[in-house]
């Protein structure tokens, strides 16, 4: 400006721009990504919210949805089927309405990449390293999996006729189709994994010189079905649940009689009790010693095993079995809720008893191994999977732990991490988790009410036909409907609101939806209303340093 | 005037088409998963900010934020032909100490009382030269216009001057040191209400409700609407944008300074005074209640007195619960006279 300035202006006007209003703050909204509930909870170490946030805008989404969940887990159209979902049970949502439908997104998602045949593309420079992998069940499958994407080159020895393991024979195809199955592990096959079937490792030390491998992971599952003693009739048929589902699998045709006895209260036992009577059983009773609470059998299989006809004998032991009638002794729980008889005793008639009481497993491969230590009746590794010996690691049921599916898949993915590091020389880190993203970090307002939507199940009465999958998958629109229900919690989701509510213009808006945004340090001058008004927690007050 | 209004009324209804999120409902500013014209005009990246930052208002400053949205969407209505006229108050003075200025729209500031006779003059003068595509509005505070400008905001009520004047209530003279004015609730205490003795704060049974008096001049349009929601206040002065003539909009802003409140509970506030009832949030047209915003999670009036310090003397030892259940019955009356409750099973977003 001249030095002619119109009356009563001595300065120069200008915009409010030049005051920079950030120095009033003590305290500075920063972004963050804090750690879902569904993520924590996952065994497997899915990153559930990435791949719903991916979903939810169908279409294309779908496919990126499916590539970021199968960076964790090869196979999710079994997920989706036979994991017991912890995912829900942390799941924020469940306290707002109900839990978001992970399972049936993660089913439709791995269905859709089936009917697509979308398959994993390698970008990675071969180590050299070969690994040989005991056992075809989810585990070994998922180290194989993530050892080939690290570059490696994978065989795996399967004892059995057939791969899946545990899923196959553990898990009766009214729950899981075998096309299902057999889909996504060929895809793993795909990527060049060598598998050999019908091939019992003997000596696991002495196969991998033979074969000139460089490391080992041992998944080879419980198989052996534990017994208890049952005193019996010579012609009373008393069959043990594994034994019966996997013959059943190779195409034999147990002969289980009109009435069938289970014993046990596992999920294996509701298993072989759905099983028999698709197979005809007019009466299927599972026999457990405790009360309904007490039963390890998860909720659902109870429920749709009760659905189908199958009855229960709560707080029953078997006595002994003899012409065609079973001795059974009533239980009651002590005050430390153990189960103690009473001397009274029922009568149970039954054609055949199966033995549903948990599985051993089969460790010969071991023997003679050097530093090998196992405490009951199971393998111990050290926190990177590894075994007393060096460089031979081991997971799933062999290993102490919880015994699903989903478990397994996790300590196949970790133990090819672990691998792939000592392979390379190193060691993994496990990057730190972040903070968890409980429900108090979140402004629920902001979201609408949304019922989820239940899964279609098979009328009852058709169920016990055959072997029919009982559980529908969802269509697209409910799965899209499904995916959105998702909080995104501590993930930002790109709604706005940081850019919409800040009195101080001072949240910067990247551009396109997921570059996200920026705070205009000059201008903060740390009100939080952002972080109040963040539906998903994904912003917080950090002090400023004085 | 009012079939133009009605087109243009039925073509902002369009714009905010009811999209249903079940993530986000269409209560979150934008959305990524929406159709951009569908998101406020506060999700854009190219949004006027005719308040730009660098201003003087306080932390969690409601006031500057209801400017905002109401001047972004006003800019974006009429094409960025908009001129503000600005009573004096918080508004004026932390927005533009000599020589700085946030406004980033033609900006004029009156005294204390004639906001909306001089936004009426600018917009004779726009008449005069043949510019009707240049739309007015006049704002100012609940002093400016409630108390000291309401002789002329009636007459430009009563002329039916094409001016829209926006109130940004926040229920005491903040400028100035918190005094009462004609928008502050019972209860409330300001630095010139009783201190001491029976009743503290603001006496029941005064003040004036400017959005009814509004309506009784009958003129096309009037709103209210709050800060904590942005598409229903965008819609509400995309609408009065699309009418000519005298229109009035009341917008809820809360004031952490003068309330007591905790800067980051702005919004917050905003949403509970809506939600309790206490602030009913409505549209009229030629002084006819239309639509009225329902109530999605009832809540008592506690939640919202007790995160205010203003309030803080019904709370605790010596409260005074018999005063929050009198308060309780002004958001019960209004819940009754304006309908705010959702029907039986009626969903409200």
């Amino acid at each position: 400006m001249s030095d002619r300035k119109p009356y009563a202006i001595t300065l120069d006007v200008g915009s409010s721009l030049a005051n920079h209003t950030g120095s009033w703050r003590d305290e500075r909204a920063v972004y963050v990504d804090r750690m879902p509930p569904c993520n924590n909870a996952c065994p497997a170490g899915e990153n559930i919210q990435a791949w719903l946030y991916e979903a939810e805008e169908g279409g294309e989404g779908y496919e990126r949805a499916w590539r970021k969940l199968v960076e964790e887990n090869p196979l999710p159209a079994v997920m989706g089927r036979v994991c017991y979902h912890p995912c829900e049970d942390a799941c924020n949502r469940g306290q707002l309405d109900e839990a978001v439908g992970i399972h049936a997104v993660e089913r439709f998602l791995g269905d859709e990449a089936i009917k697509q045949g979308w398959g994993i593309d390698l970008d990675v420079e071969a180590s050299g390293k070969r690994v040989l992998v005991v056992g075809a069940g989810p585990s070994g499958l998922s180290a194989a999996y993530h050892l080939t994407r690290a570059g490696h080159a994978v065989t795996i020895h399967e004892a059995g006729p057939m791969t899946g393991g545990m899923m196959r024979f553990g898990i009766p195809r009214y729950r899981l189709p075998r096309d299902v199955l057999e889909a996504e592990v060929q895809r793993i096959l795909d990527m060049g994994v060598e598998l050999e079937l019908n091939r019992k490792v003997e000596n696991v030390a002495e196969e991998m010189s033979a074969g000139g491998f460089d490391a080992a992971f041992l998944a080879v599952g419980a198989h052996i079905g534990r017994r208890a003693y049952v005193p019996a009739g010579e012609a009373e048929r008393i069959i043990d649940a594994v034994s019966l589902l996997e013959g059943l699998e190779e195409g034999e045709k147990p002969l289980l009689g009109r009435r069938v006895a289970i014993y046990g209260g596992g999920n294996t036992a509701m298993d072989v009790a759905r099983t028999a009577r698709r197979l005809g059983a007019r009466d299927a009773v599972v026999v457990y010693r405790r009360t309904r609470e007490r039963m390890p059998a998860h909720d659902f299989e109870v429920e749709e095993a009760e659905e189908e006809g199958v009855m229960m004998r709560w707080l029953s032991t078997v006595k002994h079995f003899e012409d065609g009638k079973l001795l059974l002794e009533r239980m009651e729980l002590d005050e430390s809720g153990f189960p103690q008889p009473t001397g009274e005793t029922d009568e149970l008639e039954a054609d055949s008893l199966v033995l549903a009481l948990g599985q051993e497993a089969d460790l010969s491969l071991l023997e003679g191994v050097s530093g090998i230590e196992v405490e009951d009746g199971v393998v111990q590794v050290g926190p990177n999977m590894m075994t007393g010996h060096e460089g031979i690691f081991a997971g799933g049921d062999m290993v102490p732990a919880e015994r699903t599916v989903t478990v397994g898949i996790g300590h196949g993915k970790k133990a090819a991490r672990h691998i792939d590091a000592w392979l390379r020389g190193g060691s993994f880190e496990r990057p730190p988790r972040p903070e968890l993203a409980g429900f108090e970090t979140l402004n629920t307002w902001y979201y609408s009410d949304a019922p989820r939507v239940h899964q279609d199940r098979l009328a009852a009465a058709r169920r016990t036909s055959g072997f029919e999958e009982v559980v529908s998958g969802l269509e697209e629109g409910n799965a899209l409907f499904e995916a959105r229900r998702c909080l995104s919690c501590g993930n930002c989701f790109s709604c706005d609101n940081c850019y919409g509510v800040c009195p101080d213009n001072a949240v910067i808006k990247l551009g396109a939806p997921g570059e996200r945004y920026e705070i205009d340090y000059d201008y903060c001058k740390g009100c939080g209303i952002c972080v109040e008004e963040c539906p998903c927690g994904a912003i917080e007050m950090v002090p400023e340093e004085a | 005037m009012s079939n133009a209004g009605d087109k243009s009324q039925a073509e902002a209804e369009k714009r905010h088409q009811r999209v249903r999120f079940y993530q986000v409902g269409s209560n979150v500013v934008g959305n990524r998963l929406l159709d951009p014209e569908q998101r406020t005009v506060q999700a854009r990246t190219d949004r006027s900010n005719a308040i730009t930052s660098g201003h003087r208002a306080c932390r969690g400053c409601g006031e500057a934020l209801g400017a905002r949205y109401v001047l972004d969407a006003a800019m974006r209505a009429s094409g960025g032909k908009l001129v503000a006229a600005n009573a004096t108050g918080c508004l004026e003075v932390f927005s533009t100490p000599f020589p700085e200025s946030s406004w980033q729209l033609p900006w004029i500031h009156s005294v204390f009382g004639n906001a909306p006779a001089v936004a009426s003059g600018v917009a004779a003068a726009q008449r005069a030269k043949g510019r009707e595509d240049v739309r007015v509005i006049g704002q100012g505070g609940d002093g400016g216009t409630v108390d000291i400008g309401f002789g002329c905001l009636s007459g430009m009520f009563e002329r039916n001057d094409d001016v829209l004047y926006v109130c940004y209530d926040n229920e005491a003279y903040m400028n100035t040191g918190v005094q009462r004015s004609g928008a502050t609730p019972p209860a409330a205490r300001t630095a010139n209400t009783k201190p001491i003795g029976e009743h503290l704060g603001n006496a029941f049974g005064q003040g004036k409700d400017v959005p009814r008096i509004a309506m009784a001049h009958g003129i096309p349009y009037v709103a209210t609407a709050t800060v904590a929601e942005q598409h229903d206040l965008e819609r509400k002065v995309e609408t009065a944008m699309g009418i000519r003539g005298a229109r009035y909009i009341h917008v809820f802003v809360p004031c952490p300074l003068g309330w007591g409140s905790q800067s980051q509970d702005t919004i917050k506030l905003a949403r509970l005074v809506k939600e309790t009832g206490l602030f009913p949030v409505f549209e009229a047209f030629d002084g006819e209640v239309g639509e009225v915003s329902k109530i999605r999670r009832p809540t008592p009036v506690e939640e919202y007195l007790k995160l205010q310090r203003r309030y803080a003397h019904l709370f605790g030892k010596n409260g005074h619960p018999e005063i929050v259940e009198r308060l309780q019955a002004i958001a019960d009356r209004n819940i009754r006279e304006y309908g705010l409750s959702a029907d039986d099973g009626e969903e409200v977003r």
